[in-house]
């Protein structure tokens, strides 16, 4: 199948065209930037919801719980669920569908794992792209469970309109909480397990943690957002319509104040930066490194013959590439 | 650059996930993408996963006998739902008459209990090259 009659299908709202489209988006393949121009252009701008935390808070659960809340109405769903890959072996196990079993009797409800391939920032590099493809796809709401490796994953907050953070009652949270840079990325906090011991301790440490920063913010006018902690059980549903209704208040205060539109264009200003850097990058590659046998002269460098930077200036013809810039007032 | 996707699901309502896990990670430490979808898992589920997780290879282990009513409904959706062309393998304690049938209907291969992880690693290598 030519990649357009994929694209007729997709378009047509067929599954499995969206599930291959996103393959293709994902592994980068040879079609893939004129695949991904032709969905940029039908983007409806789906709001997306991003869920970070520690390994084991709850987020998958929290996901399916959110997403069943939403089911019956028939709102258009994505789920991307990240998980790691092996730095060893490439390979991945990708386990977070295992708390969402009963989504798949909707049909409005589109779920795929992703393994980062790499990527260290809590998302893979492809996951803002598959974000694309299911918002052309028409999907209205997006969730986007990250890895939760524990330290801030900042991708998230690219990628996401409302960034919710997790966390459990458990000892010492709170604190790392604090180091970990995650009261600035959240938008909304979720004190999830809050049938274990300590949970109500830990949410009025965490609101004063927050009204601390709150009262060392710059005086504005302009009204600001007091990020809300909310308590769940998820598995128990608990807590969960409340959860959605903050994360709709803040969807309806970032619109309302304009934040929507300038975050939006912010990440289409970091997409255009980073075409433009990787065109460069493969350009600079073709032109500088073919038949050049970088091994060859580490081994120079080891042996103490030359010194990195004179070996680039010697063998990279980077001679040729200033002279492009030559008298330009660059 | 393409990975090699393998779902792997375990089917009936046995509660042993031991095995699979097992052969999960081992997929894993081959360098596949492996999604694992959990116990308990209906035709329908494992249908609906293979299709949006657009895997290469749907594996399924059943230990509770009720491989003859999983495995034809699994090849069954996945002509209807448009997954026709995903090899499915399985694992478990199924008889080797039930086996061969299965077999003939279009599973690729059974493994029973106590193959090492090695052989069914080596068996998808082999197999995933031709799709
Ligand atoms: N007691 C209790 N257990 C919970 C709660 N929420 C989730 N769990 C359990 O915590 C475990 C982890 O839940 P997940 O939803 O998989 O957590 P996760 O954050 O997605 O985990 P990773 O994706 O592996 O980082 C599961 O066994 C859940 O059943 C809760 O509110 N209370
Ligand atoms: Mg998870």
């Amino acid at each position: 199948m030519t990649s357009d009659e994929l694209l007729d299908r997709f378009f047509n709202g067929d599954m499995v065209a969206l599930a291959k489209v996103i393959s293709l988006v994902e592994n980068r393949s040879p079609d893939h930037e004129r695949v991904l121009a032709r969905l940029f252009r039908e983007c409806r701008n789906a709001y997306r919801v991003g869920i970070t935390g520690p390994p084991g808070a709850g987020k998958s659960t929290v996901v399916d719980k959110i997403a069943m809340h939403l089911a019956e109405d028939g709102t258009e769903m994505g789920i991307v669920a990240v998980d790691p890959t092996s730095p060893f072996t490439g390979g991945a196990v990708l386990g977070d569908r295992i708390r969402m079993k009963d989504l798949y009797k909707y049909d409005n409800i589109f779920i795929r794992s992703m393994a980062t391939r790499g990527s260290l920032g809590g998302l893979a590099s492809a996951t803002k792209d598959v974000l694309v493809a299911l918002d052309a796809y028409g999907k209205e709401l997006i969730l986007v469970e990250t890895v939760g490796v524990g330290q801030v994953e900042l991708d998230v907050v690219d990628a996401c309109d409302t960034v919710v953070v997790m966390l459990t009652p458990e000892a010492g949270d709170s604190v790392q909480a604090m180091k970990a840079g995650l009261l600035e990325i959240a938008d909304v906090f979720v004190v999830n397990k809050a049938d274990r011991d300590g949970a109500e301790i830990f949410a009025i440490e965490l609101q004063s943690i927050l009204e601390i920063k709150e009262n060392n913010m710059p005086k504005s006018s302009k009204p600001h957002w007091k990020t809300p902690i909310v308590l769940t059980v998820a598995p128990e549903d608990r807590g969960i319509s409340d959860l959605w209704n903050t994360i709709e208040k803040h969807r309806d205060f970032i619109i309302r104040e304009g934040i929507f539109e300038t975050h939006r264009k912010l990440q289409i200003k970091h997409k255009i930066e980073q075409i433009i850097e990787n065109k460069i990058r493969l350009l600079a590659q073709r032109k500088f490194l073919t038949g050049i046998d970088i091994d060859h002269i580490a081994s120079g460098v080891y042996e103490g013959q030359i010194d990195p930077y004179s070996a680039v200036n010697k063998y990279c013809r980077l001679k040729e590439f200033e002279n492009i810039f030559e008298g330009d007032q660059l | 650059m393409k990975r090699i996707r393998i779902l792997m699901a375990k089917g009936g309502l046995d509660g042993h996930s031991r095995g699979i896990k097992v052969v999960a990670r081992a997929l894993r430490d081959a360098g596949f993408e492996v999604i694992y979808t959990g116990l308990h898992q209906s035709p329908g589920m494992i249908v609906k996963a293979a299709i949006q997780e657009d895997v290469d290879l749907i594996g399924i282990s059943i230990l509770s006998g009720a491989h003859m009513a999983i495995f034809p409904k699994v090849l069954e959706l996945l002509q209807l739902e448009g997954g026709g062309h995903i090899p499915v393998f399985g694992g478990g304690i199924i008889p080797s008459a039930d086996q061969k049938r299965l077999e003939k209907m279009g599973v690729k291969r059974i493994f029973g209990p106590g193959t090492r992880t090695t052989e069914i690693v080596d068996w998808v290598k082999k197999n995933l090259g031709d799709v």
